[in-house]
Parts: structure tokens; C-alpha cells; sequence
């Protein structure tokens, strides 16, 4: 009867025989009768049990109260049901740590099993239970599975090492892992290889300095062989691991060029990419009269072509990488312009990644295709699309002389459909046009005064005022056009508001005697009924210059203009090396260096090109080391900010972006002019009223907070009121600086005392010493070094000490620091080990500095994310600390910590308690979250902070009291 | 390496999750759903997404979101090729992707998905390895199966996952032992007003179903190889002999797969099958506009075309259409605007053309885009770049094969600028 029974019972399971069935049992009590069905007897019923717990499981339901009943399933020979119980136990383990321990000794039975297949699996399904009392058990299997006589196994434990690493990476390096790890580089099985590099870059990733991956040639040699036998995701591996290493010459870089060149014909893109990637890389290094090179331009263009025909999200990434190497080598793919044409039904991010490559790409050769397309494009449906083809057309103008023409009267074509958003990105684009070639097509501004009303966008606003100021002369109702503008102009957005001061001031410079009105109804607009601090500053160097010396100001305001250049938006050269090191990694995508965005990276190492080498001298050819970093000045083309700085920068002088500090030398040289040009103006100026105060020229171009605290007189009408009103509302105290301290006593150091504090001024993290001569003679060359410390601070420059330091002699020397130095965790965190070397010794010393001049300006978090990232950082990294005897309130309080970049994002009130939350970002990338509790009446507060590197917790608290309480 | 995967439908619902490592909490999908809310196609989801801790990679594909999320520093290709693996191994084991399959067998789903992906690494991602762990269903073996108390889930070592051709079994057996190539061109294109080819290329593939006993070594030779621009091969063909001798030699994976994939994008060699005369105006004054398409044989090499499908993505302000079409028939949804001409056979004698009125919304402007047409074609027996295969040869193996290879040309991403 029983036998009956069950088969009718199969016979259930059969007519469904799908698993959604899993799916269906919602009513009360399923966890009740899963946990009955799993303690049968019948076998059957318990994996059909245990499949309905997956099920469960993979949904997203919480079934983690059947452990115990699961774990007793484990003990089976049937290897389906034992699969399906692993993955259930690496789900929970980490819930149910002290259960979990139950399934250890399976585990250790099963790692002996005479079937490699499960031997593989124990040790895999164990390294996945991240639960560290488990993780003991597991070195022992794990030593023996490293060295197992089937390769499946060992390259099965090989990924275990880097699982295991993950979750204790202490253990990993004590039982010697690693090392075995590095011994499997030499496996005679291929995949083990593979899944050896794998594991140890994923290791490596997390210790940046340790020398992991030691690349010499018999290991490159070894690699390059399993390259040709292991799996597509192995030679992924392989390839990103070869990339790291730099040949010793140029024939060693011709060889490994020569073995890797095939894979650009393997089906997965990803492999194609990555050897791309090591391609490009040592390609650096061959001359370029070698025929090998050639030979290897011309073998690196079908592939990338071939990549484009791909999925779209592949196509994505393979055109931002196409991107970098089209700006490093143009001549790859100058003849490919056509296969980016954009199809109409390509994805947008697809579109717009084609596009900007076109632009790149185009020449006087081609151009007249590339215009004919983006006029195409010009007339597509999707809007952000639209735009950047209009703006591509005006690229284009700049970039290639001859089609200006061309591409100004396609522009003029644009602008009579009178499509809204068509014509105002013509508008900005048509602005650069009159830049790069004065007075050569401003027939047209006539045309463009004619759309003056349907612009609404503060760009294409702020571009036409920038026209009509710039041409004022030649367009007669120039002070009508700029007065309509004046009418709206509190709503106007910032960029438009400092265009129209400028427009107007350029407007009454040139014809005074009409707008004197216009200028006083701008200036007054601007100073006096503006909180915002740079229209204010702006308003008041005008007045002044206007008021004091008007040739002077005509001089500044009318100066003429640095021509811009023909290539747009390119990428830094030193980034641009960086990246191309990086191809194919979310780096290439971001194009941003890795160091910037992937979390906690502090100290990666920035990859370089490698340098051309030759292995004979009689191969290298004169030029060649002139030609070797590829960033050598004369060729490195000259670079324009993007459209959106260029408005909003003062007098429009200081052309070239903060982020691009590479070689430029015409416009940098410009800029300075610009810069002293204005400051040697305003100390003539403006020198009485600010009474000397150096800080006025220090402060110019950095946080506004220091005008007002420079300004001590009273100066003209209501400026005075003005200022004290603004320091008073809102404007954040400066940052903590805690008092200088004796760090090196003058008995230690053979008569030289040496205290000092560090300070962040403006974004500079500077160590402020004063060195005192306590000796009897006089001391010379001095220089200073610091040991790797935690947070890679070292010195920006040398320690500028000029003149000999006399007998009783004091000197305040500022020395900036770079957070970029070498790295190290120091005991305590803040520790900071200083060697001072003069003409008599070497002194050592060491201190410890406020980690507040650590905390970044940009350290404000938006809400949302602070949200997400508060409930995303586990508990066990949250720390409570009390502030005693703090007599602020959260206003005061809120803003003294701001002056110190602790930003508050937001305030509640809960029962009288006011909590404030907070974030700071460290110079390393870091972020630290706060949560500031303060009563009424009562002067402790208490402060929760919550960080991934639980670690700096005690530090940031330290700064939290030093702040509030001084 | 990959975290963990999540599976979305387009309404936004997550039906699967997957986690390699530590469980990475669901809500940080919602970063990618915010990202779908804004994109006006689900095709127009950017495939990378930075999150404050994460970086989430996806791909679209047979109506559904894949998504993979991942911390640290990862090739995004790899990534994304290997989660179009995960649904080509979803299609491969139960014929069709989709979320009903994949709900109907959410465990053997998780299961294969566990012995792809060890800690984020690749573990065995090739079919026939995959196979011989988790047998695909069958309804005859679901029964079997249950009847018995037998499991899907092999318990030796699959033979390909050490050898060096991971990619073929051990003891292969036909009785009929048989190898077809089909050789099939798809031709990208962009045509502009006057017929003028602006873009054009063939992207070739050889698709191979080989089912032959033993271990067989193949030889596969073209008559004018010199055609292809860029190749990419299974891993099973030997690159050196490609490179000196222009032979694709190779032992064979069993059954469906890939050979290569070629590239022909020499402008002059790509011949346009078709040509599309065409009009589509609008009145200056009134809502009136006018459609006018023809479709003629142009480069045939003496072969019919068929298949022929025209498709217009009409501007969103017409309200409705009036066409006759000479031949075939036509389908309008005016919800999407999407026109879809279903020609069938060309006939060199008598050209289909459709014509008609459209008419737009009351006051609506001009409308400012102009549609693009996208054609979409079929020819048998050839080969539109002229490559043809000379011999297949045998060795290793003492039967002797059934051979066969087949040629055929379709429109790729075909388009006519208007």
C-alpha cells in the first residue's frame, strides 16, 4: 500500500513537472510543513523539500529558520541533493554561524573523497561559508587541495585562496598561501594557471604595494604558453596580468606582441579588448620606423571595427575605449569613419558615443561626409541626440579651417527651422565659432539677434549676451537688447546674471556716453541685491575699476582674447596614458583613473606607458627619446574647457580648466598674464582699503569666506554693511587649526627646534613649522622626508628654507603636502614619523596630526545616498562617542564643523533631541558618516559615526571634540 | 569579479537573484530602475551604472533585463559577455529565454548558474561541459526522473573540463554521421534620399551543426578567402594555419555552434540587393501629407529576393494613414506609429509599391523628423560577398560524413534615409 501511495504521489510531481509549483504554496504554516518534509524518510520527498527551499530562496523569501533541517540533509551520496544543500548553506551560514558548524566535518570527510568532482565542490562550497570560525577548519583541506593530483581540484582551490583572502586575509598570508598560490603560476595544466593569475589579481587589488604578481620573463613565458590552452575567461585573465608587465627591451616587447596578436581574432570580445590592451601598451615601446609596427597599426583596426557590430551594451564599451585610442593613435582608425554612422535605431548612449568619435576622427578628407551625417542627425527625434549633433557641428568648424564655412551656413540652415532647442545649441556652438575666428562670420549676427526671444536656456542666453557685449559696437540697439535682458534678472540663473554684468560693463566701455544708466543699474544689481558671493565680487572689481581707472578697466575688460584651439574635450595626455594602461576596465569607461572611483583604492598604483627602449643602440634612432612619453610639449595639442566653464569664468581670461593642468603653454601662459594683470590692478586700486592684507591676493581665485575677514574698513557706500552681513549669515568659520607644538626639541637635535601644526588652507594640506636656531652656528640645507605613512601624506615640494638660518634665529617655514605618498597603516592612524636633515644632521621626530585636514570640500553627500549608504555599512562599524561639556547649539555647532568640510546634510528633532546628520569625505576617498545627538540644556553630546574603515572612527572623533570645543 | 545577478522584467519586478559572494541587498536595483524610469526604450538603459558602492552591469536581451552587480575594478566586457552566456545556456537548455521558462525552472536555473560562476570567476560556461553536470530537462526524463528517483545532476567529472579542447566531449557516437555549414551574411547598410550608399558592410557567420563519432579533425577551405577583412573564431580552429595557409582547420564541438564570424566592409564589394524609391512629404499648409514607396531588385546575381519588409517608425503627430499597397499587405499601430509593410517575393516584372495619405492631429506642426526606413530581405543560395566554400576534409576518423553547406544573405541593419 505504502509503494502504491507513493507512486501516486510521484505521479503528482510528474503531471506538473515545472518549479513553479515552488511558487504556489503561500498559505500559513509553509515553513511548518517545508521543515516536516525535510525530516522524512523517503529520499524523494526530502529533495523535492529541499528544492522548494531554493526556490524560496532564490525569490527572495526568507526560509534561513530550516537550517538545522537542511544541514541534516547534507549527509547523502546523492549529489544533486548535496549541491542543493550547499547552496542553501552558503545563503545562510553567515546568519546561523554557530549551526553552520555543523556541516563542517562533511565538509572536511568530503574534501578526502576519492571523486575529484566532490572534493572540488567541498572545497569551493567551504570557501563560500563566510563565517570565520569556519574558515579555520578549511586551511587544512585547502593546503591539501592546492597540491590534489587532479588539476580540476587545484584550480578549484585556487579560487578558494582568494575567497578565503577575502574574508581573513591575515590567515591567508600566514598559512602560506600565497606562496603556493604563486607556485601554481607554473602549473602544467593551464586552466590551474588561469585561475592562479584570477585569484592573485584579485588579491593583489587589495594590497597595492605587495609585489604579487612578480612578472620576470620565465613567468611571462609560462603564461604566454597557457594563453593559447586555457578557457576564453582564462585568457582574460592572462592578458590583464601581461599588460602589468614591462619588457625589458623592445624586441622582448616585439615577441610578447607577436604572441598575443592572435587573440584579436577570438570570438569574445572581451579577450579582443584586453589584448588591445597589452597591445597598445607595448607598442609604446617598438620604433616607430620598425615594419613590425606598422604591421601591428594596421592588424589593430578590424577588430575594434568588428567590435561595433556587436550587442549595443558591448558596443558601448568598446567605443569609450575606442575613444582613448583614437585620441593616443589616430591613425588606427582614421580610415573607419563610416562605421560610426549612427543608425536610427541605435540605443542613444550608442549615438552619442559615435558621435563624439566622429568628431575626433574628422578631417579635411572627410569632413564633407561627417557634415552631411550630422546634418542628418540634426533632424532625428530624440532631443539630447539633436543636440550634441548641432554642437558637433560646431566642433567640427573649429577643428578642420576649411569647413567653417561650410559648417557656420549648415548652422544658419539649423537656425531658420526654428526648433527651439536646435537653435539655442546653434547659438553656443556659433559662440566658439566667433572665438576661434575673430571677425571673420559675424555677418550673421543679425540672424541670431532675431531668436533672441525663444531662447530659455540659461546657456544659449548667456552665449547670446556674451555676442552681444562682444560685438556691441557693431549692433546698434545693443543697450536695448542687454536692457530686456536686465528686466528679469534676479531669475536669472548665475551664469546668465555674471554674462549680462559682463556684457554690460564690455557695452558701456565701449560706448559711455549712452549707458551709464544700464552699467549702474547692473552694478548695483549685482552688489547690492545679490547673495550670491561671486556675482557680488564680480560687481564690486568692476565698480571699482570703473570708478578708479577707466583705461585700466577697458584695458582688463576689452583685453584681447587667447584664440582657443582646434581640439575640444581630449583628455589630459598624462590621463590619457593612465587609461590607455586601462583598457577595457571600468576606468576606460569612466575615463577616469581607477584611483578616482574605485572605492577604498587608496595608493593603486598609477600605471604608465612604458618608455621606448631600444635593445642595440644602433636600432634607436635620434628622435626617439623625444618622441617616448608621447607627451612631449609640441605635440601635445592645446586644450579647450567644455562649453559650460567657459562662461562662467571671471572676464572670461582664465580660459583653461582646473583639471587640466597639463602642458598649455599658450593659454596657461595667458592665464597667468590674466591673473597678474587683475592683481597688479587691484593692489593699485583697491591697496588702501585692504590695509596690505596679504590674504586679499592669497584669497583671490579660492573660498570668498576670506574677502570679508580682509576687508577691515569701511569702504564705500554700504560695502562695509554689506560684508559684515554675509560673514554673519551662513559663511562657515575657517577650518581648526589646532596650536603649533614642540616636535623636535632643540637638546635632541643639536640646537634646532622644530615646532610647527598642520592646517588645511584652501583645499592645501600644509605643515606650518617654525625652526628655531639654538646653536651657535649657523645651519644650512635643510631638508625634510616622511615614512610611509596612513593616509600617503608627503611632501608636495622641497622645504623652502633660502637663507641660512643664524644663531637664535627663527624662521615660519609652510611646507603643502600631497595625499599621494607611499602607504602605510600607522599605530595611532594619525601618526606621523618625520626625518629633518641640515648641514649637521639628520634628525628624527614624529607627530600626530589632526585628521580633519584630511576632510575633503567636496565631502557633502547628497541625502539619498547618504541614506542608502548609513543602512549600507553593517552595524558592527558603527562606534559612539561623547562630547563632554560642548555649550553650542546644532546651529553654531553645524557651522563650526563646516568650516572643518564636516558637512551637515540634514537636521531632525526627535523628542527634544536634535540630530544632525553629517558626512566627510577623507583625501583617500573614504567616507566617514555622522550622527550628532544634542539635547537642550545638556552640554554632552553624543555622536555615532559610521564608516568602512572602522579604523579612522577614533580619529574623526578626536577631530569632532578638537573642533567643537575650540 | 561578479557579485551577484539580478533578473528584471520590464515591469521593473526582480524574479531571480543570484549571489557568488556575500549577499548584496536587492535594493540596489533600485539605482537601475530609476535609471529605466528614465529611459524612454528599455534598449536606451545605459549597460554601466555607478552607485556609491557598486557598479551595476547589465544587458537586455529577449525582453529582459540581466543584471550583474560587481565592486571592484572588472573588465565590463567580460561581464557582459558572460551574462549574455547566462541566457544563451537559459535558451540553449529549455528552448527559449524568457521569465516564465526561467520561473518554471527556477532551481535548475540556480544550479547551472552556481557551476558557471565560482566567487565570481567563469567556471564552466561551455555548453556541452554544462551539460554532461546538469542534464537538460526532457518531459520523458522529468518523469523518468521522478519515477525512479534518479537526479539530473551527473556525478563524474565532465571529460572537457581539463582537456585541452574543453569544448568536445569524450565518446561521441552517431550512426549517421553528417557536418552542415550554413554560411549566412547579414548586410548593415544606410541609403540616403537619392540611393547612394552612405555605409555599407556584410557581417558574415558560419554556422556549423556537426555530428560526427569520435574525435574528428576538419579541414575547412574557401575558394576566395582574401574577401574576409576581420575574423573571429570558436577557440577550436587553429589560428597559425588560418594565418599561413587561409584554412580554417579545427576539431569540432558536437552539435550546433559558431564557427566564425567575419567582417567585409571594402565599400565596393558590398552589393545593395534592393533598391527603395521613396517620398514621404508633408504640405506646408493643412495636415496633409503624402507616402509613396517603391521596392525594385537592383544586385540580385540572377537570385529572387524574399522576405521583403518595410518598417517606419512614422512621426508621432499623424493621426491616421490611408495606403494601398500593389502588393503584400501592410499593418499600422497607431499606438506606436509603426508601419510595417510585409512584401513577400520581389517580382523584377511587376515592383510593389505603397502609397497613400497620411493625415496628422489637428494643428499640429509640420513635423520637423524625417522617418527612416528600415528594410529587411532574404536570399537563398547566396553568398552576397561572392565567398564560397571549396572542400571540407576529414581526418583523424575512418567513416565517411554526409557534408553539406548552405548560403544564405538577409538585411541586417538595413536603412533608407528619407
Amino acid at each position: 500500500m505504502e509503494w502504491a501511495n507513493q507512486l501516486c504521489e510521484n505521479r503528482q510531481f510528474g503531471s506538473k513537472m515545472t518549479d513553479s509549483k515552488y511558487f504556489t504554496t503561500t498559505k500559513k504554516g509553509e515553513i511548518f510543513e517545508l521543515k516536516a518534509e525535510l525530516n522524512s524518510d523517503k529520499k524523494e520527498k526530502k529533495k523535492e523539500a529541499v528544492k522548494k527551499v531554493i526556490a524560496s530562496m532564490t525569490v527572495g523569501k526568507d526560509v534561513s529558520a530550516l537550517f538545522p533541517d537542511v544541514v541534516n540533509c547534507m549527509q547523502t551520496d546523492n549529489l544533486e541533493l548535496k549541491k542543493l544543500v550547499y547552496l542553501y548553506l552558503m545563503n545562510y551560514a553567515k546568519s546561523q554561524p554557530d549551526m553552520a558548524i555543523m556541516a563542517v566535518n562533511t565538509f572536511v570527510k568530503d574534501c578526502e573523497d576519492p571523486n575529484p568532482l566532490i572534493r572540488a565542490l567541498a572545497v569551493r562550497t567551504m570557501g563560500c561559508i563566510r563565517v570565520d570560525k569556519i574558515t579555520e577548519y578549511l586551511c587544512e583541506p585547502l593546503r591539501k587541495c592546492l597540491k590534489d593530483e587532479d588539476p580540476y581540484v587545484r584550480k578549484t582551490a585556487a579560487v578558494c585562496v582568494a575567497k578565503l583572502h577575502d574574508i581573513n586575509a591575515q590567515l591567508v598570508e600566514d598559512q602560506g598561501f600565497l606562496d603556493t598560490l604563486k607556485d601554481l603560476i607554473s602549473d602544467s595544466n593551464p586552466m590551474v594557471v588561469a585561475n592562479a593569475v584570477a585569484a592573485l589579481s584579485e588579491i593583489a587589488e587589495s594590497h597595492p604595494n605587495s609585489n604579487l604578481l612578480d612578472l620576470n620573463p620565465q613567468s611571462i613565458n609560462k603564461l604566454l604558453t597557457a594563453l593559447n590552452e586555457c578557457t576564453e575567461w582564462g585568457q582574460i585573465f592572462i592578458l590583464d596580468c601581461l599588460a602589468n608587465y614591462t619588457p625589458r627591451d623592445d624586441r622582448e616587447s616585439q615577441s610578447i606582441c607577436e604572441r598575443v596578436t592572435p587573440r584579436l581574432s577570438h570570438a569574445n570580445s572581451a579577450v579582443v579588448l584586453s589584448a588591445v590592451k597589452v597591445l597598445m601598451k607595448f607598442m609604446e615601446m617598438l620604433p616607430k620606423d620598425l615594419d613590425y609596427y606598422g604591421t601591428l597599426l594596421k592588424k589593430l583596426a578590424p577588430p575594434l571595427v568588428t567590435l561595433l557590430s556587436a550587442e549595443p551594451e558591448l558596443q558601448y564599451v568598446a567605443l569609450r575605449n575606442i575613444n582613448l585610442i583614437v585620441q593616443k593613435r589616430p591613425e588606427i582608425l582614421k580610415h573607419e569613419m563610416k562605421v560610426f554612422f549612427v543608425k536610427y535605431n541605435d540605443p542613444i548612449y550608442v549615438k552619442l558615443e559615435k558621435l563624439d568619435i566622429m568628431i575626433r576622427l574628422a578631417s579635411q578628407a572627410n569632413i564633407a561626409q561627417v557634415l552631411a551625417e550630422l546634418k542628418e542627425y540634426a533632424t532625428e527625434v530624440d532631443v539630447d541626440f539633436v543636440r550634441k549633433a548641432v554642437r558637433a557641428i560646431g566642433r567640427c568648424a573649429i577643428k578642420v579651417e576649411q569647413s567653417a564655412e561650410r559648417c557656420v551656413s549648415t548652422l544658419l540652415d539649423l537656425i531658420q527651422t526654428k526648433v527651439n532647442y536646435v537653435v539655442q545649441e546653434a547659438i553656443v556652438v556659433i559662440k566658439d565659432i566667433f572665438r576661434k575666428y575673430p571677425n571673420k562670420y559675424e555677418s550673421v549676427i543679425a540672424t541670431l539677434c532675431e531668436n533672441l526671444d525663444s531662447l530659455d536656456e540659461p546657456e544659449a542666453r548667456a552665449a547670446m549676451i556674451w555676442i552681444v557685449g562682444e560685438y556691441a559696437e557693431r549692433i546698434d540697439n545693443a543697450d536695448e537688447l542687454l536692457e530686456s535682458f536686465l528686466e528679469g534678472f534676479h531669475d536669472e540663473s548665475t551664469q546668465v546674471q555674471l554674462q549680462l554684468l559682463t556684457a554690460i560693463v564690455k557695452l558701456f566701455l565701449k560706448k559711455p556716453t549712452e549707458t551709464q544708466e544700464l552699467v549702474q543699474q547692473v552694478l548695483s544689481l549685482a552688489t547690492q541685491d545679490s547673495d550670491n558671493p561671486d556675482l557680488r565680487d564680480r560687481g564690486y572689481i568692476y565698480w571699482r575699476l570703473l570708478s578708479t581707472d577707466p583705461v585700466a578697466a577697458k584695458e582688463v575688460v576689452l583685453a584681447e582674447k587667447p584664440l582657443i584651439s582646434e581640439e575640444t574635450d581630449l583628455i589630459e595626455p598624462t590621463l590619457l596614458e593612465e587609461l590607455i594602461c586601462h583598457i577595457g576596465t571600468l576606468a576606460s569607461v569612466y575615463h577616469k583613473p581607477p584611483s578616482a572611483f574605485v572605492e577604498g583604492s587608496r595608493g593603486v598604483m598609477h600605471k604608465r606607458l612604458p618608455a621606448r627602449t631600444g635593445s642595440g643602440e644602433g636600432t634607436e634612432c635620434p628622435d626617439v627619446g623625444n618622441a617616448a612619453g608621447g607627451s612631449a610639449p609640441e605635440s601635445a595639442p592645446s586644450i579647450i574647457p567644455s562649453q559650460g566653464d567657459l562662461l562662467g569664468d571671471l572676464l572670461n581670461l582664465d580660459l583653461a580648466p582646473p583639471t587640466t593642468t597639463g602642458p598649455t603653454p599658450s593659454t596657461s601662459g595667458m592665464q597667468m598674464g590674466g591673473m597678474d594683470l587683475l592683481g597688479g590692478g587691484l593692489d593699485s586700486l583697491l591697496g588702501g582699503d585692504i590695509g596690505g592684507s596679504p590674504a586679499m591676493g592669497a584669497g583671490f581665485g579660492a573660498a570668498p569666506a576670506v574677502m570679508p575677514t580682509s576687508l577691515n574698513a569701511p569702504v564705500g557706500g554700504g560695502l562695509g554693511d554689506l560684508f559684515d552681513l554675509g560673514g554673519g549669515v551662513g559663511m562657515p568659520m575657517g577650518a581648526y587649526i589646532p596650536p603649533k607644538t614642540v616636535w623636535l626639541p632643540a637638546m635632541k637635535a643639536k640646537g634646532l627646534e622644530i615646532s610647527g601644526t598642520f592646517a588645511r588652507r584652501a583645499g592645501v594640506i600644509q605643515m606650518e613649522l617654525v625652526l628655531t636656531n639654538k646653536a651657535m652656528s649657523v645651519m644650512t640645507d635643510f631638508a625634510i622626508q616622511f615614512n610611509r605613512n596612513s593616509f600617503g601624506l608627503a611632501p608636495a615640494g622641497p622645504l623652502q628654507v633660502l637663507t641660512p638660518l643664524g644663531p637664535n634665529q627663527t624662521i615660519e617655514v609652510s611646507l603643502p603636502l600631497s595625499t599621494v605618498g607611499p602607504v602605510m597603516k600607522m599605530d595611532p592612524l594619525n601618526n606621523l614619523q618625520v626625518a629633518v636633515k641640515n648641514n649637521i644632521d639628520v634628525f628624527y621626530f614624529s607627530c600626530q596630526y589632526p585628521i580633519s585636514m584630511l576632510f575633503v570640500e567636496d565631502g557633502k553627500m547628497e541625502r539619498q545616498v547618504f541614506l542608502a549608504t548609513w543602512k549600507d555599512i553593517p552595524n558592527d562599524n558603527e562606534s559612539q562617542f561623547q562630547i563632554q561639556d560642548c555649550h553650542l547649539n546644532s546651529e553654531a555647532a553645524s557651522n563650526k564643523l563646516q568650516g572643518s568640510n564636516i558637512f551637515t546634510i540634514a537636521k531632525r528633532t526627535v523628542e527634544g533631541q536634535e540630530m544632525l546628520y553629517m558626512s566627510i569625505k577623507l583625501s583617500n576617498g573614504i567616507w566617514v558618516l555622522a550622527e550628532l545627538k544634542v539635547q537642550a540644556g545638556n552640554p554632552n553630546y553624543t555622536i555615532s559615526l559610521k564608516c568602512r574603515a572602522p579604523e579612522v572612527s577614533q580619529c574623526v572623533f578626536q577631530c569632532y571634540e578638537a573642533v567643537l570645543k575650540n | 569579479m561578479i557579485n551577484s545577478l539580478f533578473l528584471i522584467n520590464p515591469s521593473g519586478e526582480i524574479f531571480l537573484e543570484k549571489h557568488w559572494k556575500s549577499v548584496v541587498s536587492r535594493s540596489v536595483c533600485d539605482y537601475f530602475l530609476e535609471a529605466k524610469e528614465k529611459a524612454l526604450e528599455p534598449e536606451d538603459v545605459p549597460p554601466v551604472i555607478h552607485t556609491p558602492h557598486h557598479y551595476l552591469i547589465s544587458i537586455y536581451r529577449d525582453k529582459l533585463f540581466f543584471l550583474s552587480v560587481i565592486q571592484t575594478e572588472v573588465p565590463p566586457l567580460f561581464v557582459i559577455e558572460f551574462l549574455h552566456r547566462i541566457a544563451e545556456m537559459i535558451q540553449d537548455y529549455f528552448g527559449e529565454c524568457s521569465e516564465t521558462v526561467v520561473k518554471d525552472h527556477m532551481v535548475m536555473v540556480y544550479e547551472l548558474l552556481e557551476e558557471m560562476l565560482d566567487n565570481g570567476f567563469p567556471l564552466a560556461t561551455e555548453s556541452n561541459v554544462l551539460k554532461e553536470m546538469i542534464r537538460p530537462p526532457t518531459i520523458l526524463r522529468s518523469v523518468v526522473n521522478t519515477l525512479t528517483g534518479t537526479s539530473n545532476v551527473g556525478d563524474t567529472l565532465p571529460t572537457g573540463q581539463l582537456s585541452t579542447i574543453p569544448w568536445r566531449r569524450a565518446g561521441v557516437r552517431y550512426t549517421n554521421n553528417e557536418a552542415y555549414f550554413d554560411v549566412v551574411e547579414e548586410i548593415d547598410a544606410i541609403l540616403d534620399q537619392s540611393g547612394t550608399t552612405v555605409f555599407a558592410e556584410i557581417q558574415g557567420v558560419v554556422e556549423a551543426c556537426v555530428k560526427l563519432s569520435g574525435m574528428p579533425d576538419l579541414t575547412l577551405s574557401f575558394m576566395n578567402p582574401c574577401l574576409l577583412d576581420d575574423v573571429s573564431f570558436h577557440p577550436c580552429v587553429r589560428y597559425k594555419l588560418w594565418e599561413s595557409e587561409r584554412v580554417l582547420s579545427f576539431i569540432p564541438p558536437d552539435g550546433n555552434f559558431t564557427l566564425m564570424t567575419y567582417h567585409v566592409n571594402a565599400q565596393n564589394l558590398v552589393a545593395i540587393p534592393v533598391y527603395v524609391k521613396q517620398s514621404i512629404s508633408f504640405f506646408e499648409c493643412g495636415s496633409d501629407g503624402r507616402l509613396d514607396v517603391t521596392v525594385g531588385p537592383k544586385q540580385t546575381m540572377g537570385k529572387t529576393v524574399e522576405g521583403v519588409m518595410v518598417t517606419v517608425h512614422l512621426p508621432k503627430t499623424i493621426l491616421s494613414i490611408n495606403l494601398t499597397a500593389t502588393q503584400g499587405s501592410y499593418t499600422y499601430d497607431n499606438g506606436t506609429k509603426l508601419l510595417v509593410w510585409d512584401i513577400g517575393k520581389l517580382n523584377p516584372q511587376k515592383l510593389p509599391n505603397l502609397r497613400g495619405s497620411l493625415s496628422l492631429q489637428a494643428g499640429a506642426p509640420k513635423p520637423e523628423e524625417n522617418p527612416s526606413l528600415n528594410i529587411d530581405l532574404k536570399i537563398q543560395q547566396l553568398a552576397i560577398s561572392g565567398l564560397k566554400v571549396n572542400r571540407l576534409d576529414m581526418f583523424g576518423e575512418k567513416y565517411k560524413p554526409f557534408k553539406g553547406v548552405k548560403y544564405i544573405t538577409k538585411a541586417g541593419k538595413f536603412q533608407v534615409r528619407t
